[in-house]
């Protein structure tokens, strides 16, 4: 397919800056020096993914993405941050690894393996229209998903539940 | 919109969560980072549900239990960060070598 009459089409017009906001607030995550702003710049990340869902036509997924990730994970993040007294300043040095080199090194070999194995395998093949309700989500979670269902919820309990645990504050003898 | 569009991105946005993970010192952030790779990962499950059409939706219901897991994760982890915070007065992965022989 050529670039122009890929660029041609709306949606991937919207796909690249959408895309372009997720990179660089994921970079700003990575890099950045100031602990809250990673935590508001993941936020900003999660919300492109949410648009992206809405694009593929997931529409409760996106709605889930905003409420459990956005809405949930990034206080939950910003509470540990202040519990934590994680470097809020501008300067800390102690942020990252004094060796960034091959950390870099070893992501660019992990995008560069994923991206060709993924343009290699699909090529340029559509990805089809349509949208899936969420009764019909609903409806599949309750029928066939049933059982992986109780048991995500199950983890998720138990995952409550040790967090509280781990957390509060010892009151034995 | 193809495909390999969506899985190239999700590529990109899962190696940055890569190099969080390595280069970063305080687990707050390193659990940032590997909240950036799932929500990578995301991406690219709901892509492929989306180019199968599959009538049983399992790129979306995996995205959802992903999600769901990654809460989990989020809860236990900041406690467990927390906890070791409390106990050596230091937040920093490099500095954890309890388990070390």
């Amino acid at each position: 397919m050529q670039f122009t009459e890929w660029i041609g089409d709306a949606r991937n017009i919207v796909f690249l800056v959408v895309a372009a906001l997720m990179t660089g607030m994921a970079m700003v995550v990575v890099t950045t020096r100031n602990v809250v702003r990673a935590v508001l710049a993941l936020a900003l990340t999660l919300a492109g993914s949410a648009v992206l869902f809405l694009m593929l036509g997931a529409e409760f997924v996106a709605w889930t993405v905003i409420l459990v990730s956005i809405g949930a994970v990034v206080v939950l993040f910003l509470f540990g941050i202040m519990i934590t007294r994680a470097p809020t300043g501008r300067d800390p040095a102690g942020l990252d690894h004094a060796r960034r080199w091959p950390a870099a090194l070893v992501a660019l070999a992990v995008f560069a393996v994923t991206a060709w194995a993924s343009v290699v395998a699909f090529g340029d093949a559509p990805i089809a229209e349509g949208v899936v309700r969420a009764g019909r989500l609903g409806e599949l979670l309750l029928t066939r998903y049933v059982v992986p269902f109780e048991v995500v919820s199950f983890v998720l309990l138990a995952a409550l539940i040790g967090g509280i645990v781990l957390a509060r504050k010892d009151q034995g003898p | 919109m193809t495909v390999a569009q969506f899985l190239v991105l999700g590529a990109l946005l899962f190696s940055i969560g890569v190099y969080g993970v390595l280069a970063r010192r305080n687990a707050v952030l390193v659990l940032l980072s590997i909240e950036l790779m799932l929500a990578a990962v995301n991406v690219n499950l709901v892509a492929l549900g989306a180019y199968l059409q599959d009538g049983v939706a399992a790129g979306q219901i995996f995205a959802l239990f992903v999600i769901t897991v990654a809460a989990a994760e989020v809860g236990i982890g900041l406690a467990i960060v927390l906890l070791i915070f409390r106990n050596r007065a230091s937040a920093n992965v490099d500095e954890l070598d309890l388990m070390r022989w």
